[in-house]
């Protein structure tokens, strides 16, 4: 550890103002600070006296997404080895590409009940797309921070994991470069980098890659990392269930014979959507360890649960309002809500999205205003709009166009309301 | 019927938002944005000016400019000198639609003069600016494309002023919220307000497929 520490001391001077590398500051910057604790204290008139710095915030959240990155590989590889297993059943060959060349070269098999294939697999599918995401946007933040002068924030490595993980494992990894170097530059650097931003960086990738390319990842149709296999997702299913009067919900109903794209039916339990060992998105699947996650963020104090708690409640009441309106026709009206909880991205957007603390709302009544109109537009863009089958990402991009609005009349009242009082007394 | 109606009206400020869908009346969207207080001022008096302008301009549309509208005035003038039921003003909608905006505007500025000096002064410039709003003369516009009837048209331009005034409300957050951001010399000012609305309009794409 001395050595390192002399290392890096050793080189400084080339860093510093006047040197010959003084330019690249930022980059021997975020090294130094990512290895020790800063040796630097506040200079000027304000102080804030805490613990915990934007660094270790950053930390906590990438914490909190361990457990369902972890989840999210052994699911991808569970995923894909379950639907060659039964694709093989039926006589079908599924001879996979690149990932499936490299994960049998290193000797593993398609074992669905085997752990170590599950997650090699997963792994193999997983990480070339976080490689990608953060060498293309890690470069893009250290040419900006090199050329603005600002130091390299922790802030992208929450982004630079949160992207992937609302990808699909099947998507090609150029999408994948596209996407973030959009994020990274129109959503966040052109603002003046993290915490300058007014929309969740993350969510402004994956938005973009959503319409540039809306074919592919429209979310109503699975992304299982194994070839000849297609089907519709359990949102996409759950859209498309015939209407019916008879049967109490038939969207649910429809989950019970989910079919894919070589004849056969499985189904999709409750239980299972909650536990995540469904199809879906890398990261989202599973509700559990969304809520896990939620702990931590709490617990340290990073999350709002105001905001969890308003989504949480927007969303309860908008999917009891459309269930009492529900004259079955359209079948996505009559999903309950513990239904809506457990399938698609609704618990990971609120847990790791939604409270985003750049682009949420930044007062505490403003919060459960901004968090219920997240739930309120999420069950009515799954409900209502025939386009999206999923509409947690737009829904926050929406509530994040409306935060600083709802926070101006929360502030406005307030001084109104104080106004008034000492008016009278 | 109202369900109708209603349909119109939600329409008209989510999906069909004149300024974050057809990104009508940027000028003044960008130029009065830098603040909520003079934003949300400017959006009332949009919201006003649009629920008078596109009802009165349908009735001048379907009264006077339509195809065959004018045969009540063949009662008036021998119909062998001149056919009414045939005759077709349409060439003179812009005309007469940004005329009857012109007026409207002028009168409800002499409203307010007269009877709410207040709000008069706190409009200011703004008031008269709105006449050379482009999405005022295109609420008109799709007003006629349309083809809404009277009631049509009052629900429409009620809704289309709503929209429109909610999407400069969010902007002006938007934008006092951006008065902390470090945007490379370049881009500040209009440079980075045009990629908010950009960024702003991709928000507001999940309405767009909403079938009412």
């Amino acid at each position: 550890m001395k050595a390192l520490r002399d290392a890096l001391d050793k080189v400084h001077p080339f860093f510093e103002k006047g040197a010959l590398l003084e330019k690249a500051y930022p980059v021997y910057e975020a090294l130094d600070t990512f290895l020790y604790t800063p040796g630097e204290v506040a200079t000027g008139s304000t102080h804030v006296r805490d613990a915990i710095d934007l660094k270790r915030m950053m930390t906590t959240v990438v914490v909190a997404l361990i457990p369902v990155t972890l989840f999210g590989m052994w699911n991808i590889g569970y995923q894909a080895n379950y639907a060659i297993q039964e694709m093989a059943a039926v006589g079908m060959d599924s001879s996979g590409d690149w990932h499936h060349w490299i994960h049998e070269a290193i000797g593993f098999g398609h074992n669905p009940s085997n752990f170590l294939d599950n997650f090699v697999l997963g792994a193999i599918h997983f990480l070339p797309i976080y490689i990608v995401c953060m060498f293309v946007g890690g470069h893009i933040e250290m040419v900006f921070s090199v050329l603005r002068g600002h130091e390299i924030n922790e802030g992208f490595l929450v982004t630079g994991l949160l992207f992937p993980l609302t990808l699909p494992p099947t998507i090609p990894l150029w999408q994948v470069a596209l996407g973030i170097a959009f994020g990274v530059i129109v959503a966040k650097e052109v603002f003046g980098g993290t915490g300058r931003n007014f929309l969740n960086v993350a969510l402004a990738s994956r938005a973009f890659l959503y319409f540039a390319y809306s074919g592919e990842i429209s979310g109503d149709k699975v992304w299982t990392a194994a070839d000849g296999f297609s089907g519709a997702t359990a949102l996409g299913q759950m859209a498309n269930a015939a209407p019916s009067e008879t049967i109490a919900n038939p969207a649910i109903a429809s989950l019970g014979s989910v079919s894919y794209a070589w004849g056969e039916t499985g189904a999709i339990s409750w239980m299972s959507a909650f536990l995540g060992t469904i199809q879906g998105c890398i990261g989202e699947t599973s509700t559990l360890l969304c809520f896990v996650g939620a702990a931590i963020l709490i617990a340290a104090g990073v999350g709002s649960w105001k905001v969890m708690s308003g989504v949480v409640g927007g969303a309860l009441v908008t999917s009891l309002l459309l269930n009492g309106f529900n004259q079955g026709t359209n079948p996505m009206m009559g999903v309950p809500f513990y239904w809506h909880m457990v399938i698609g991205g609704l618990a990971f957007g609120l847990v790791f999205m939604a409270t985003d603390p750049v682009s949420a709302a930044m007062t505490e009544k403003g919060k459960w205003i901004y968090g219920g109109l997240i739930g309120f537009m999420t069950i009515l863009i799954r409900a209502v709009n025939p386009a999206f089958p999923e509409g947690i990402m737009l829904a926050i991009l929406f509530g994040n166009v409306f935060a600083p609005l709802i926070d101006y009349f929360v502030v406005y009242f307030n001084v109104r309301r104080r106004l008034a009082r000492y008016a009278t007394t | 019927m109202l369900e109708h109606y209603l349909s119109i009206l939600i329409k008209s400020i989510f999906i069909e938002n004149l300024a974050l869908s057809f990104f009508l009346g940027m000028c003044t969207f960008l130029a009065i944005s830098k603040n909520v207080k003079t934003a949300l001022g400017l959006g009332v008096a949009v919201i006003v000016i649009q629920s008078i302008t596109v009802p009165a301009n349908q009735l001048i549309y379907s009264l006077l400019l339509k195809k065959g509208a004018l045969v009540w005035a063949n009662g008036f003038i021998d119909p062998s000198t001149i056919d009414f039921s045939s005759l077709d003003l349409t060439f003179l909608s812009f005309i007469s639609y940004i005329g009857v905006i012109a007026a409207m505007v002028q009168i409800l500025e002499m409203t307010l003069d007269k009877f709410f000096p207040p709000l008069y002064n706190a409009l200011g410039i703004f008031l008269p600016l709105i006449t050379v709003n482009c999405a005022i003369l295109g609420g008109s516009l799709f007003m006629e494309q349309r083809k809404y009837d009277f009631v049509e048209a009052c629900f429409y331009g009620l809704g289309s002023g709503i929209g429109w005034a909610f999407a400069i409300a969010a902007l002006a957050g938007i934008r006092e919220k951006l008065k902390y951001s470090d945007v490379p010399p370049p881009l500040r000012g209009l440079g980075i307000t045009f990629i908010t609305v950009g960024l702003m309009a991709l928000a507001f794409m999940s309405f767009s497929g909403i079938q009412l």
